[in-house]
């Protein structure tokens, strides 16, 4: 809770700190102060079991995990920023505050307990994110993507508001608690209700990009700037499938028979489109693109094998791809600023020049691509596992030929670096890189080798 | 206690191999710390009682506590036989590459040294989840492996076997995720798997599951096409890694890991298996008598004589089961000593084509000799390793059925055909301009063909010691799972 308070004050500091011409502050001060909302948010583990504020919102442990882990992500996204908006544009502190508004709105995302809330959170996160998608003001292809993306977002977020105002019809209420005892004691099926449901799936499946509602994703990742792109296919991706864990979970649950199959046929096909898909992309930014589709393919085992287990499950796989994301989109940043390029045979022989960032991100692919010993098998396991147990064995067999496909164009990556020795000029890899790297890799490592200490959290 | 040492020794000696970066010197350090690992093998082969069915040196903690997964490992009679193989072929191996300058060696060996702890862990594991992980920890160092220092089509070669094994492997860990959610007690424990009673037709879907990764990996016809490339493209110690120890992990997994979990499964599919394996006997041979390429040789021979081990091990009697085990041990040492002596040849003559050389045996007599000996070893001729294994596989194969025999008995006779016909192309016949000026063997390599000759005989005279060894294991092992067999038939 303090968390939220502290962020969005931090966000309005930061604004001040720019009027004053302090840009030097504005790194230091805003990652203190990240620091100091992470560390908030960590003492509030456990200590509320109950929905504050009028039952507006709830910190549970759901909602502390959640917001530790997304504050922890942006803060590995943010050391990455040093130097990178001043290429951009002189006024630096507006994207440190809009990076931060956003984060203010997905801390209520996963912490809400009202529908009203969660279309607020969703909205603070997604009206920055408009502007951050197209902070290269003279760059054709990031105004493409902040176009996009609104035009997109907004008609998503009307499906949202459209679909909770017919859940409000069906049960007279925006609380969860409410809905979810109307559910369990009404008999009756009205189809305001299902309809209701239907919506809202289709506008979450919106915000978290899964087919076949991705449409809007490659090229809006692909056009904004890399950074952005970093904290969208992490944070906000991490953060919109809490919401929807969250409603689903603690909301929908008695009527999982309708809606089950609808979300067992989108993940099948977001695995299929993304994996497919990414396969035949040239560019490392846009297979990144394409695997987040598939990736959000994978994150919905959570919801199709619906039990208190199930967050524990996306909370380890959105962990495990998160830091592995950010290693990778480190890695691009890095490819783009001192080359220019971005496809697969521009990595050609990076394992000789810089060993280091080759091992790294070679362990974020094996990540990424969920080969044991590192996270993404831990999470990949742990859904498949749930999963299972649910009974949709012909889904996670699906799911393990696209983990097949996956090897594909992750391991492209690591063939070029490894495998195909060329001449090429050293990247210059910045301490605050390393640092990251260095992090995210040991974490990656650390996760695949001992999952317990994060998974039992919950 | 011990076991944790043996598996994670080797990962230590990854660790500051790969620190030490660019120095040739490495070598020596890899060498010395798989010695190490050798020692530590046998002085567990001292205080193993062989007498006992159950799994030693066991160590149990809990690892990932909701899901009922523990580090749970311990060495067996089958375990053991595959650690004395795992960890006395590596130092052979590290030994075999002496001459070799590989570019990066800091890397070369430390990736073998990782390769070795993924492979004692998935023969020691006694735990679904650990199992996995060990059999994709050997998977990766071999990877990079075959990719960094193989051939010129490495690359596309690499891809092809990658995505085969991991495709079997992920089948296989959806066959441990079913089976541990139907265990009494919920755990990945190998022990809890062997409780479980699912009906036949379920049961035959996990066998498929199962065997489908350890197909792969063995190879068993059709599932083998990935191999020759693989054996071919990669660098030497990589080939020996991989028909030496790694392809072990597919027959050690079937007899562990497939046929008790799956007994009823196996019991309708059991034939289907042996049909493939003995298919892939004759298959190889054929394709074998046509290869004039010595590494491709030897791959074809290597699956002919993996499908009999295999075959040995699905028709499931004691004397099939222990002549896979011995035999296991003995196509380790041969086709290590094959795949040496194909490396000092490539590597002196700088071509694979056998057509190029002959006459080596004039020049380089030593040599001949040793290569002589293996090559008796691999048809196995009486008084040398492979005798004695083929015997028993044979006899097992008899006691099952006689065609099975016959058909399976053929592998003998065509592997003394090609193989005897290769001798006779390098070592025989005249000289030409390439073999007149054969360098005769020297230091390490006549070291590593001297061992290689001692084991090869010294097995063939006096197995028993061996075969004493994973004896009380194989029996209770059959034993259960025909009791199981009869116990679940009765119920259904």
């Amino acid at each position: 809770m303090n968390a939220l308070i502290t962020i969005s004050l931090l966000a309005i500091l930061i604004l001040y700190l720019g009027l004053f011409k302090a840009k030097r502050a504005l790194l230091p001060v805003t990652l203190l102060g990240l620091t100091g909302a992470f560390v908030l948010t960590v003492i509030e583990w456990n200590s509320y079991a109950q929905p504050i504020f009028n039952n507006m919102m709830q910190f549970d442990r759901f909602a502390v995990v959640f917001s530790g882990i997304t504050i922890l992500t942006t803060v590995l996204v943010l050391i990455l920023s040093k130097d990178y908006f001043e290429r951009i544009s002189a006024n630096v502190a507006e994207y440190y505050a809009l990076i931060l508004f956003s984060l203010a709105g997905i801390i209520i995302m996963v912490s809400y307990h009202n529908l009203s809330m969660l279309f607020i959170g969703i909205e603070i996160m997604s009206v920055s994110l408009y502007i951050l998608a197209g902070i290269k003001k003279r760059d054709f292809s990031s105004n493409e993507a902040a176009l996009k993306y609104f035009l997109m977002g907004a008609f998503s977020t009307g499906f949202l508001l459209f679909g909770t105002a017919l859940i409000y019809g069906a049960t007279g209420s925006f609380d969860l608690a409410e809905i979810r005892e109307y559910l369990v004691s009404s008999t009756k099926s009205s189809p305001l209700l299902y309809s209701g449901i239907i919506l809202l799936i289709v506008g979450l499946c919106f915000k978290v990009g899964a087919a076949p509602f991705h449409f809007w994703t490659p090229d809006v990742y692909e056009g904004s700037p890399s950074l952005i792109t970093a904290y969208m296919s992490t944070v906000v991706k991490t953060a919109g499938f809490a919401a929807f864990l969250r409603i689903m979970l603690y909301c929908f649950a008695p009527k999982q028979e309708f809606w089950i199959p609808m979300i067992v046929a989108i993940a099948a096909l977001s695995l299929l489109i993304g994996n497919v898909t990414a396969v035949y992309q040239q560019h490392f930014k846009r297979m990144l693109a394409y695997s987040s589709i598939s990736h959000a393919g994978y994150m919905l085992f959570g919801l199709i094998a619906l039990n208190a287990s199930s967050v524990n499950a996306l909370f380890v796989y959105a962990a495990a791809y998160s830091v592995a994301s950010v290693i990778a989109f480190a890695a691009l940043i890095l490819l783009q600023r001192q080359t220019g390029n971005d496809s697969f045979d521009s990595f050609n022989g990076i394992a000789r020049k810089n060993p280091f960032l080759a091992f790294t991100l070679t362990i974020a692919m094996l990540s990424l691509a969920g080969i044991p010993l590192t996270a993404g098998f831990v999470g990949k396991f742990m859904m498949f596992s749930r999963t299972l147990s649910a009974y949709h064995t012909i889904l996670v067999v699906f799911a393990v030929i696209n983990a097949v496909i996956g090897i594909f164009y992750y391991f492209r990556v690591i063939i070029s670096m490894y495998f195909k020795p060329e001449e090429r000029a050293e990247l210059t890899v910045p301490t605050g890189f390393k640092i990251v790297l260095a992090f995210s890799a040991l974490a990656t490592v650390v996760l695949g080798i001992y999952p317990e200490f994060i998974a039992s959290l919950i | 206690m011990e076991i944790l040492l043996l598996i994670f020794l080797p990962l230590v000696g990854a660790v500051i191999a790969s620190l030490s970066g660019k120095s040739q010197g490495v070598k020596t350090l890899a060498f010395i710390w798989s010695l190490l690992s050798l020692g530590l093998s046998a002085y567990l082969l001292s205080v193993f009682n062989p007498n006992s069915p159950e799994p030693q040196f066991t160590y149990d903690y809990p690892w990932f506590l909701y899901s009922g997964i523990r580090f749970q490992a311990g060495i067996d009679g089958i375990s053991m036989l595959m650690v004395l193989l795992t960890n006395g072929l590596i130092p052979l191996i590290i030994l075999s590459s002496f001459k070799h300058h590989y570019r990066n060696p800091g890397a070369f060996y430390a990736l073998i040294l990782f390769m070795q702890s993924g492979l004692l862990l998935v023969f020691t594991a006694l735990d679904g989840f650990l199992f996995y992980i060990g059999w994709e920890a050997a998977l990766i160092p071999i990877y990079f492996i075959c990719g960094i220092w193989g051939g010129e089509n490495r690359i596309r070669v690499n891809l092809k076997f990658f995505i085969y094994t991991i495709f079997g492997s992920l089948i296989m860990l959806l066959g441990i995720i079913y089976m541990a959610s139907h265990t009494p007690d919920g755990t990945f424990s190998i022990q809890s798997f062997y409780k479980v009673t699912l009906d036949p037709a379920t049961q035959g879907w996990v066998f498929w599951a199962f065997f489908l990764a350890f197909a792969v990996k063995m190879p068993v016809f059709p599932f083998h096409t990935w191999q020759p490339d693989t054996y071919t493209e990669a660098p030497t110690a990589g080939s020996m890694l991989l028909a030496g120890v790694m392809l072990k992990m597919g027959i050690y997994g079937a007899i562990r890991w497939l046929i008790p979990v799956a007994p009823l499964g196996f019991a309708e599919w059991g034939p289907v298996a042996l049909l493939l394996s003995i298919t892939g006997i004759v298959y190889a041979s054929i394709i074998a008598f046509k290869q004039k390429d010595i590494k491709r040789l030897i791959a074809y021979s290597s699956i002919a004589h993996v499908g009999l081990i295999a075959a040995g091990v699905f028709v499931w009697n004691v004397k099939g089961l222990q002549g896979a085990m011995i035999q296991m041990l003995n196509h380790g040492v041969n086709v290590f000593g094959l795949f040496f002596v194909a490396d000092i040849l490539i590597r002196r003559m700088e071509t694979r084509d056998t057509d190029k050389m002959g006459g080596i045996a004039a020049v380089a007599p030593t040599f001949a000799v040793a290569f002589l000996v293996i090559l008796l070893g691999t048809i196995a001729l009486p008084l040398t390793n492979g005798f004695i294994g083929e015997f028993l596989l044979l006899m097992g194969l008899y006691n099952y059925n006689l065609w099975a025999s016959v058909i399976a008995g053929l592998t003998i006779i065509f592997g003394a055909v090609y193989m005897l016909r290769m001798y006779q192309r390098t070592m025989l016949g005249n000289t030409n301009e390439g073999t007149l000026n054969f360098k005769e063997i020297d230091g390490t390599e006549k070291l590593v063909l001297g061992i290689v000759c001692l084991l090869i005989i010294v097995i063939g005279v006096y197995p028993n010691p061996i075969l004493h060894i994973s004896e009380a294991t194989v029996k209770s092992l059959v034993e259960m799972v025909d009791g199981r067999i009869q116990g679940i038939s009765t119920t259904f």
